[in-house]
Parts: structure tokens; sequence; C-alpha cells
């Protein structure tokens, strides 16, 4: 398609701002600034130009989409309902901290309040903040209110430990907050090295960083050993809650020993993806951290709310106001809306769908780690691989059956990854069907891999050259 | 209520395939743990929960209009952002992993970089970090990755918050970041020169400042460069309808708050930030960036690039620990820039400053004093003669939002800033300025 820049022609607009009811001044010359490109275009040219660029996606609401680790579950239309209620669209956050005003913004506050509770009470914690716009910037401030909390203690600790199975953000967040990190390998069950750990851990480790279940799916068997054994040295337990949707009403993070949690409520709880964003990532702390949380924060006092926005000992701003707002609200409601046994059943279902799909499928693909699985399962394709299908051309295979691939070559320690979660949301029938596909990926991967090279053939492009891209280098038109 | 399909006989079907008796058999690998939920209740229907959400919107007790600006502005947005931003295939979509069944948002991604580009006058962005803030601070990293120096040099007239937010970023690493008092109000140019020595990596600025006052930096910039010191500045993206661009000064970074392109208040998110810098530096840059490339028929097509910087392959050693980005957010700014095209966004940009100009005027005759020495963009300082709380509460009791009082971030108990958009009226204008009148 071409560019909306193209498509632009000089004295055409789209919209028309209101007449100026006041004098207009020129702005001084020599502050002024040169001409400025924008396109060109009417209101129809606009529509036309951004649905059929829609088109070219696949989306939760026209795919299956079962992207691992991402949990792109469907989202109830009443969620986006809601976040456009005006008196919360159009409320600014400034009223928070402006004389008097708390009053003009008291139901946004208990919204943030009552959501901060239940967070706490789905996650085990005791206090929590929603101001991390992103669940790796939830793990940046959780970090820092650990680093922070030794340094409160005079304890000078230099590292903090992560599994070689972890997400890739929480070595970058560890050493964006200036730790060294230290990667432990995963034992023969996916789970992580307990003797490996004993021997990295001493006083210079802040921290543990574990998601459980973790990346390979698998829930971490030995989490309480591994929570005692961290706090035996003085180092804190950090929660990284991608996956906390496999165990939401079955067990809590603070009941096995974390300290500190960030949860991807966009995932776990119902928010759109919106082509990679905006998410939230709010932070849960036990109380011994209270303090350290970031400001502004929604504190309940008696029967009132209060803004705190001063606080000796907090990390200090890690957003300007109260993060993703809007993010927070849809969360909140979903998780209203399932209550108790939603929630619980929620993430049953999850599950169930993944161990059917892991099921239905080890017949025909290599299941590394043979066991129960959480939400969802990790496949090896590198017998496949060997053969001349990669799981490269595994996804693309699946884009022309309709569906959005799983995510492949992560987690990085199973080799052709192939990590496919279904969601609770997804129906029997949606998960044989793309069952149904893979087994027909299977037997052609046997009977004639090379034809897999001609694939995708239903999209608008097929195999775009990455290393060119890479290297010639066109980011603007 | 719950949102997931099976009957009973799937469910039953599905255990029988996966061997085990029911569902609670797959969660035994987890201790079992009795969770005592009080606060969360038995679930809803969509009606109860919808009403719930009215029920709390209720309780925020709207001004009828208001004057706050600093950073997060009120601007109409056309219906057509909307529109598009909610179609599904947009908004239910993930990062685009997957070329082939991406192109909708990596093209979009890819003209809203091109846009972000030519608004700033700037080569290379990404598509899009968290906001302004947390944009301004990821500048403030990568010069310190791209120089290997130091120390930082932060004009104390960039917006307090976003200040805020640097320090947080750097109190946990080997970095000296140095904050200049401002002249008054403003920007002590001479000051900042002096500090301005070949340790330093960086020097930070907001042009216009958290004030509202524009300068041209170009002179400071060059001085900068002179001893390999590269300048980030913080900017107001409607302001460059009309202002002199970080392009033009020869800014090396530029960074913004992205919220008032298209995207409403929210009451503080989500909004978005941008980052935009020189070519050179595109591989000191965080965040997700898409690219132009060709595919195997030789056909356009757009795809997410440079991977090699980011978390999920060099992680630890990653340009930043950012992963997601604020997408929709930035679709939104493209269409509203799209929407306004060339000549709106100047127009836009006159009648936001003509409308404080006025107000300015009507102050001015009212006998109070403009702090600003400099020219102002649609925001500026007003001083009174009594305590700005005082002014504030006696039109919050008028249901009136009187700016935001600069005592809030250490300034003068006497200084308010206020801040003029294109929805305010003449006549609301006027309005303000008789009520101030009779008070003073």
């Amino acid at each position: 398609m071409k560019l909306i820049f193209e498509e632009s022609k000089s004295g055409r607009k789209s919209f028309n701002l209101p007449e100026s009811d006041v004098n207009l001044k020129d702005f001084p010359g020599e502050l002024s600034r040169s001409e400025l490109n924008l396109p060109e275009v009417s209101e129809l040219d606009l529509i036309r130009h951004f649905i059929n660029l829609s088109r070219l996606n696949f989306s939760v609401d026209t795919q299956f989409y079962p992207l691992g680790s991402c949990t792109m579950k469907y989202n109830p239309k009443i969620l986006e309902k809601a976040a456009n209620i005006p008196e919360f669209l159009n409320l600014h956050p400034f009223l928070s901290i402006l004389p008097d005003s708390i009053d003009r913004c008291k139901g946004a506050l208990e919204l943030i309040s009552d959501f901060q509770d239940i967070l706490c009470e789905i996650t085990g914690m005791d206090y929590a903040t929603i101001n991390p716009m992103a669940g790796a910037h939830g793990e940046l401030t959780g970090i820092m209110i650990i680093s922070s909390y030794h340094k409160s203690r005079n304890s000078k600790r230099t590292k903090v430990i992560v599994p070689d199975s972890s997400h890739g953000t929480n070595p970058a967040s560890a050493s964006m907050v200036g730790y060294e990190v230290v990667t432990i390998p995963s034992n023969s069950e996916g789970e992580m090295d307990v003797d490996e750990l004993k021997k990295h851990l001493d006083t210079d480790v802040a921290a543990v960083m574990m998601t459980c279940p973790n990346t390979l799916g698998l829930f971490e068997k030995n989490i309480k050993e591994i929570s005692d054994l961290a706090h035996s040295v003085g180092a804190l337990m950090y929660y990284d809650g991608a996956n906390l949707n496999a165990i939401m009403g079955k067990v809590r993070p603070g009941d096995l020993g974390f300290d500190v949690i960030h949860v991807n409520v966009h995932k776990t709880f119902g928010t759109p993806h919106g082509g990679g964003g905006p998410g939230a990532g709010p932070v849960g702390v036990k109380k011994f951290l209270e303090d350290f949380l970031p400001i502004p924060r929604v504190k309940r006092e008696g029967d009132s709310l209060v803004v705190v926005s001063n606080s000796d000992k907090s990390i200090g701003h890690i957003s300007s106001f109260f993060g993703n707002f809007a993010v927070i609200l849809k969360a909140y409601l979903y998780i209203k809306l399932l209550g108790t046994e939603g929630i619980k059943y929620s993430a049953e279902m999850a599950v169930l769908n993944a161990n059917y799909v892991m099921n239905r499928l080890k017949g025909y693909l290599k299941l590394p780690y043979d066991r129960t699985c959480m939400h969802e399962c990790v496949f090896s394709l590198s017998e496949m691989a060997k053969k001349g299908a990669s799981a490269l051309d595994f996804a693309k295979f699946l884009i022309d059956r309709g569906f959005h691939p799983p995510t492949i070559y992560f987690p990085l320690i199973v080799k052709e990854a192939f990590m496919i979660e279904p969601t609770e949301t997804e129906s029997k029938e949606t998960l044989d069907k793309f069952i149904g596909a893979i087994i027909d990926a299977v037997k052609l991967a046997e009977q004639n891999p090379v034809a897999f090279k001609e694939l995708p053939k239903t999209t608008v492009i097929s195999r775009p050259d990455e290393t060119k891209a890479a290297k010639d280098l066109v980011v603007k038109a | 209520m719950n949102f997931c399909p099976h009957t009973q006989e799937d469910i039953k079907e599905m255990c029988s395939v996966c061997n085990v008796n029911e569902v609670d058999d797959l969660f035994k690998d987890l201790p079992v743990e009795e969770i005592n939920f009080k606060k969360l209740g038995k679930g809803i229907s969509e009606h109860e929960g919808y009403n719930h959400i009215l029920d709390l919107a209720k309780k925020n007790n709207l001004i009828s209009y208001h004057f706050i600006g600093a950073g997060l502005y009120d601007h109409i947005i056309p219906s057509v952002v909307d529109f598009v931003a909610s179609r599904s295939e947009f908004y239910t979509a993930y990062t685009p992993y997957q070329p082939e069944c991406s192109q909708g948002t990596l093209q979009a991604l890819f003209e809203y970089q091109t846009a972000i580009c030519n608004l700033t006058d700037l080569e290379v962005t990404n598509a899009s970090l968290y906001d302004g803030g947390t944009a301004l601070a990821e500048a403030v990293l990568m010069s310190l990755r791209i120089t290997r120096r130091e120390k930082i040099i932060m004009d104390k007239s960039v917006n307090p918050i976003y200040r805020n937010i640097v320090k947080t970023y750097l109190k946990f690493l080997p970095y000296e970041l140095i904050e200049v008092e401002t002249n008054g109000i403003e920007p002590d140019f001479d000051k900042i020169k002096f500090m301005l020595d070949s340790d330093v990596a960086c020097f930070v600025f907001q042009n216009p400042t958290f004030y509202g006052s524009v300068h041209d930096w170009t002179e400071l910039v060059n001085f900068a460069h002179e001893k390999g010191i590269l300048a980030v500045s913080s900017v107001y993206p409607i302001s460059l309808g009309i202002v002199k661009t970080p392009g033009q000064m020869g800014v090396d970074i530029a960074t913004g708050e992205g919220q008032s392109l298209g995207n409403p208040l929210s009451f503080g998110g989500p909004y978005f930030g941008f980052l935009v810098t020189k070519k050179a530096y595109i591989r000191n840059m965080p965040g997700r960036i898409v690219g132009e490339t060709l595919d195997r028929n030789n056909k356009k097509a757009y795809v997410l690039t440079l991977q090699a910087r980011e978390q999920h392959i060099k992680r630890h050693r990653a340009t930043s620990n950012i992963c997601s980005n604020e997408g929709l957010c930035a679709l939104r700014a493209l269409v509203y820039l799209c929407s306004l095209g060339k000549n709106g966004l100047k127009e836009l940009a006159q009648i936001n400053f003509s409308k404080s100009e006025y107000m300015k005027k009507k102050l001015i005759e009212l006998g109070l004093n403009i702090k600003n020495n400099a020219t102002t963009f649609n925001e500026f300082v007003v001083e009174f003669n009594k305590p700005a709380k005082e002014i504030f509460l006696a039109l919050l009791s008028k249901n009136i939002a009187f700016g935001v009082p600069l005592y809030l971030f250490g300034g003068s108990e006497k200084d308010i800033l206020i801040n003029i958009t294109e929805k305010m009226s003449k006549e609301k204008i006027d309005n303000v300025c008789s009520i101030l009148e009779a008070m003073l």
C-alpha cells in the first residue's frame, strides 16, 4: 500500500479547526520553524487509508493468536465503553495535587485505591502502586525498590540472580539499576537448578528474579526452597508476573515467599495490546517495602484517600502521575466482572487449554519437558529443522492457514522453540482446527520440506529481507 | 461472569485427552494454599460492572473549565482518531513479530516515525516510548552510552516531574547529575555554558520551557558540540507547528510527551513518549524501530529492525529494558497529525499562541505581572500580589481550575502557570478576568 505521505495532494484537508475568536498574532520570525511536511488528505482519503491498513493485520478479534508469553486473550468490549466515560477521559491528573482539588477526582482515586487493594489480595502483597507503564517498567521499579531497601540498611549488594529461562527484560532491568546479572541454568526438569543457585547465593545478592510458572510454561516446584535460600542470605525475591494468569486464584506469589511483584495487567486481566502497547505493570510489595514505593501514591488514611507526593525513602517518580490509568480502569472492571470464582476459573481454563493442545500434539512434535504445563506449552522443532522445516517455516505455514503463529525461538534455552499459549477464551473447536493445521504442517515437513520455503502465499508480502532492513536502514519516508 | 466458552462436556473430553479426572489435577505442582478473598466479591454482569464504573465517574466532581497545562494539554481530538484507533485489527493486535500478518501496524508505525521526524526535523525515531518523562530519561542514558562520559547538566526550567524521573533513573548508577538554577524563571544561559566542560555527556533543556518560554538554543548547542557534548531537549509537539525545531537548533536527541497529539487526558495515561535523534546514534536508541525492506518478490515491506540492540537478544547488555511501547497511542498521534495536515498544525499552533497572548494582555491590563521575559507559546507565569493559593481557591469555588500554582514545585507563593489551548473561548477568558478584577 502507498504511504499516506504519497497520497497527499497540496490544498486538501481533513479537519477544520473552529475559527479563532481572538485576533491572530504572528509568531516572531526568528523563533519560527521551517516548513512542516505532513500529509494533506481529505477525511475520506484518511479513513480509507487507515481502514485498509488495518485489514493487513491479524488480531485477536479476527484470528486465533496463540502467541506464547503474550497472553492474547479476548477482551470484552464493555471495558472500552467504560474507559470512554467522559468523567474519566477528560480528567486532568494535576487535579490530584492542586489545592483542595482532591474531591474533583475522587472517583478516579477511589478506583485506584480499590484496584491496589484487590491486586494485593490476588497476589498476596500488602501495598501496590499503579504507576509503572509496562511490565518491564514494573521490573525496573521493583528492582529500584529492592536497591533502595538494601541501601537503607547500609547493605552493599551488587548482584541479581536470574534463571536462563527468564524474559530478557529481567536481566536488562537489573542492569539498568546498576546490578551485575548472574544467570543460573535450568535443570532437566526445566526448573532453576537449586544446587547451582546455592553456589552463587551470598550476601552480594540483592535479589532473585523468578517467573512462576516460568517461560517454559512450568511451575517451579522448588519455589519455596528457593525463596528460603534467598532470604537466608538477606536477598529479596522478585516475581515477574507476566504469567500470573496461570495461577491467579489458585496460589499467591506473596504466600510463596516473594517480596516484590509486578503484574502485566493487560495480559492477566484485560486490555487489548494495541500493536505493542499501551500496557501497565503495577507493582506490589510486602509491608516492609512500603516506604520505597514511587510517588505520587494513592493511600487510604482511615476513611479518606490521600495522595502522597513527597516521601523521603521513596524511589521517586517513575512516571508523571498514575501510569496508564485507563489501562488500570479496564483491568479493574475485568476483575470485578470475573469476581473470585471467575478469576480462578479463568486460570483453570487457560491451563486446561494449554494441556489439551500439548497432549494432542506431543505425538507429533518433540516436547523437551514432558510434564503437566501451565497456561502455555513449549515444543522444540529441532528435529523438523534438521529435515529442512524450521520453527520459522512452521510459523509461516500457520499464517496461510489463518492463524497467528505461536512465539518462536523463545525461550532461548529450547532449540527451535515453538511456544503456544491458547488462553482461556478460546473454544475447543478453535483449538482443534489449530491442532489440525499443525499436524498438516508436520506431514508436509516429512513429505516436502522445501514447499515450506514458498510460504506464506496468502499475505500481501512474504518473507521480507530482515538483513537488508538492518543494513540499508530506511526508517522514514 | 467469565469469558470462557467451554461446556461441561468439552471440559470432560479435554480432561480425558490430558489424562486427568478433573481440571484441578492439572494444578498438582502447586502447593495447596487456601486463599481467603475478602475484598473481591462475586463476579457481576457487564451491566452491573458498567454502572459501578459510572458511579465512580460521577464522584469526579468536574470543574467547568480549566487553565491547567504544565506538560499535559487539553486539545481538540478529531473524530477520525477514535474511529481509526478503535478498529479491532489495530487495537487487538500485538507487537508485530510476524511481518506478514502485521503489515498494517508496521506501515502505520513507519508513517508515525516519518511524521515525528518531519515534526522535529531530526532523522530517526522509534515506534514510541512510555511517556515524555521516561523518554527524556532514556535520552540521557543514551547520551551516556554514546559519549562514555559521566556528567549530566540539566536546566531547572525543564518540567520538574521530568527532572524527578531523570533523577530516579540515574540515582542507582555511578553518574553525576547537576541541575542549573534559573535566572528568575528563565534558563540562565551563562551559567549553563560555564558548566559545560569536557566531562559532560549532555546538557538537558526544554523548549518551550516548563514555564512556557520559547528560546533559540542554537548558540549553546553549537558551543556544547565544540566540547563533544550532546544537546538533549524535551519539546511540546503542538508548539512545533510554529516554533523553531530541535533539528534546526542542532539538537542531538529530542524527546517529548505525545499526549497532546490526539490522546485524551485520561487522568495520567495512557500517553506516549517520543525520542528522535540523528542517524549516527540509531544503534544507541532504545525501543522498537520499524524499517523498510523488500520481500522475496521484491515488494516493499515493513519489519521491526535493529532488534539485536534489544533486551530479547542482548539481555543485560541491551540498550534498555523496554519491551512494550505505546503503539496505539502512537497510531492516534499519526492519525491526528494526518488529520490536521501540513497547514492545520501551523494554524492550530497560531491559535494557541494568539489566545494566550490575548489572555496575557488582559492580565497585564489588570495590573498583573507576567514573569516570562521571553516570547511564550501557549503557557506563561502570572504573578499576583497575594498568595496564589488564595486566587486558585477562590476560582475553584466557581468551578474554574485556574492553572498550576508554582509553590507546588518549589516556586514563588505568588506565581501561577496558566495554559490556554484552542479549546478556551474568548468569552471564558473575559469571564475569568472579570472575576479576577473583582478580587484584586
